[in-house]
């Protein structure tokens, strides 16, 4: 047989736009396998000439699967632009939006993304692999799944007046106090949502011990590990400054995520147009890093939450307390997440200061600049924004999460390829595992290529000499 | 008489089209009852049927060659095809980049910003989409049905999707109608 190409496009069950191609040797393995994220929008440009604080409104469409995220990162910007830091009450119903965003979100690509792998199969039928193949296999625990989302984006609602694109959190604080019927009705579905993630955390687990094999051969190396952190080194989704570990779990830094232009810069390949940050001492790949629930549950040491805390413990036994390097295991520490977020929003529920009406600081001290950091549910997101002093954006940077795992995502991608994939006879299954490893890291495609677009995933497998071997349709 | 057939995808959006429509919660169980589900983006069929399908819906406007082929794909296999969410229905807030040159959008994200190292150039692999001038749908390909909002209402999406599936053509007005 001669050398091929194969192409996977558009990878699914993922947001936004993705492509492979695969180059194949003459003797049936695979070559190298690139991911192509295909889209570009261009947000950094056109917000220019726009308002600071309608930032808040325009950046959310970067992504509607976690506009919240964009929505607290640039509010956070915004107050330092004018010099209005929140008051504590606003902070808080802030973190409580984000909670309810993370439950949804996680939940949401556990069960209905990429749970049809686990719960189905890689090798299943693709015409049932999917939510509605689900909804056959177990109803119940489909209506569960859509429950608990549905609980996540109420909270939203409940806050903002909607469920995606929320208007909310504004320069100084919200618009809103939270109403003692909101606090309760949320409080109502508290423990449902628990047991539901629960119900998540024993089907992955029980997953990971029959597919042990699986797990430590798909796509597992080192990197450096990246996020925000507590002060006493505490899983954080809100606030805080960002740890960043070695390869072999040691602090190489801790820093003030406003001064992120000193430690990490992004690289640009021509075959891609999202682009890939790594630690500059490193330098590029070396200082490369994953961010996301892996990355954050490496760099962190405990949970303050309990439930959340005891199966951290039994997650980070798996490699006796060093880092986790599988990339199967972000499922296990994204179900992990959002039973902390679950939990936290009890723990915000519950806090004097929730239904204080303290909710905005309409002092001004205006610096024209401002950094807003934030653990969207995918990994570290970064708004920087210059003014001019009438408060008008001349300059915007974004670096989104799933960017941070552009090189990882790239690699788990070649990795999974050269194990799994040979020729010449190459089965869907084969090719599904390589969307598994893009899926497993939930990729926000929208929100990686803000820059332009989006971004579309395809595979191609190429021979050597670059001639096209096959384009495999999943059709 | 078998399910109609309903396909989606998105074009230069932001999922949150998509993300309103599984905001019907339970009653999404009610539109499957309803209508097959074939290429989506959260099923793994990649394109609609060759054979073609009732209803398609498209979220975004176009931005690339590639939403272009997706969009032209889509309208010629589709019957009834709808234009569902602001990017879609007018360009939305992509449509911002309008009043830059593509040159300049491209430039800033991958050479200027301050995080881009030595390494930055605009890039142009053949194997990626080239940017266009971001247009609405329908100034590509003929729409059927315009569903406006940022993104529309679960409420809406239910009735659009109810109403197709059951050969009826939804019109959308009074509290169906609105724009936030
Ligand atoms: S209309 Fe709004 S919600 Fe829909 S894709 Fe466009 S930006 Fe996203």
């Amino acid at each position: 047989m001669g050398s091929q190409k194969i192409t996977i496009e558009p990878v699914t069950r993922i947001e936004g736009h993705a492509k492979v191609t695969i180059q194949m040797n003459d003797n049936g393995t695979v070559d190298h396998a690139y991911l192509h994220v295909n889209e570009f929008r261009g947000f950094e440009k056109f917000c220019e000439g726009r308002m600071y604080f309608e930032m808040q409104m325009i950046t959310p469409r970067i992504c509607g699967i976690c506009p919240v995220s964009h929505h607290l990162a640039s509010a956070k910007a915004s107050d330092m632009v004018a010099g209005s830091p929140p008051p504590r009450p606003a902070s808080l119903l802030r973190e409580l939006m984000h909670m309810g965003q993370m439950v949804q979100s996680h939940g949401m690509h556990f069960f209905e993304l990429a749970g049809p792998d686990l719960l189905l199969g890689f090798d299943a039928d693709p015409a049932i692999r999917n939510v509605v193949g689900l909804v056959q296999a177990n109803a119940e625990l489909t209506v569960k799944a859509v429950q608990l989302r549905k609980w996540g984006q109420e909270i939203i609602h409940l806050l903002g007046g909607r469920r995606v694109h929320p208007s909310f959190a504004v320069p100084g604080g919200v618009n809103k106090a939270l109403q003692v019927g909101e606090r309760d009705q949320i409080l109502s579905g508290v423990d449902e949502a628990i047991r539901t993630i629960q119900v998540g955390l024993s089907i992955m687990k029980d997953w990971a011990e029959k597919n042990a094999e699986d797990i430590q051969k798909f796509a597992v190396f080192k990197t450096g590990y990246f996020g925000l952190i507590t002060p006493e080194d505490g899983l954080e989704l809100y606030n805080g400054n960002i740890r960043q570990i070695s390869q072999d779990g040691k602090q190489l830094e801790r820093f003030n995520p406003a001064s992120y232009l000193d430690y990490i810069a992004e690289h640009v390949e021509n075959w891609s147009y999202l682009k890939f940050p790594y630690y500059k001492k490193l330098g590029y790949p070396g200082g490369v890093y994953r961010v996301g629930p892996l990355g954050r549950l490496n760099i962190a040491n405990h949970i303050d939450t309990p439930l959340a805390n005891e199966e951290f413990k039994k997650y980070r036994a798996i490699n006796d307390g060093k880092p986790i390097e599988n990339t199967l295991y972000y499922h296990y520490a994204r179900l992990i997440e959002a039973l902390f977020a679950a939990e936290r929003v009890k723990v915000l529920l519950d806090d004097p200061d929730i239904l204080s009406t303290d909710i905005l600081n309409t002092h001004r001290n205006f610096t024209g600049h401002g950094v807003g950091v934030i653990e969207a549910p995918r990994g570290t997101l970064i708004h920087d924004y210059t003014t001019n002093p009438n408060g008008q954006i001349t300059a915007v940077n974004l670096i989104v999460s799933t960017g941070h795992n552009n090189w990882a995502m790239s690699e788990a991608v070649d990795s999974v390829a050269k194990t799994y994939v040979k020729g010449p006879d190459v089965k869907e299954g084969m090719l599904n595992r390589i969307e598994a490893a893009i899926r497993a890291y939930d990729p926000c495609l929208s929100c990686s290529t803000h820059a332009v677009g989006q971004m579309p995933i395809s595979v191609d497998i190429v021979a050597p000499d670059g001639s096209l071997f096959e384009t495999i349709s999943k059709d | 008489m078998s399910k109609p057939k309903v396909s989606s995808d998105w074009l230069a959006g932001c999922a949150g089209c998509h993300m309103s429509l599984l905001d019907m919660d339970e009653r999404i169980l009610q539109v499957l009852e309803l209508a097959e589900l074939r290429s989506t983006p959260i099923t793994d069929f990649k394109e609609p049927d060759a054979s073609g399908v009732d209803v398609g819906v498209l979220e975004g406007g176009i931005s690339n060659t590639y939403n272009e082929e997706v969009a032209h794909k889509m309208r010629s296999r589709c019957k009834t095809l709808v234009a569902l969410g602001d990017c879609a229905v007018f360009g939305g807030i992509p449509a911002m980049r309008n009043f830059f040159t593509i040159e300049e959008a491209l430039r800033r994200a991958y050479i200027e910003t301050p995080s881009t190292d030595e390494s930055g150039k605009i890039p142009s692999d053949p194997e990626l989409a080239v940017p266009t001038k971001v247009r609405a749908l329908s100034e590509v390909v003929p729409v059927d049905i315009f569903v406006p909002g940022c993104p529309p209402d679960a409420d809406v999406i239910f009735y659009v999707l109810s109403e197709l599936a059951q050969g009826r053509k939804p019109e959308l007005k009074d509290e169906l109608l609105h724009w936030h």
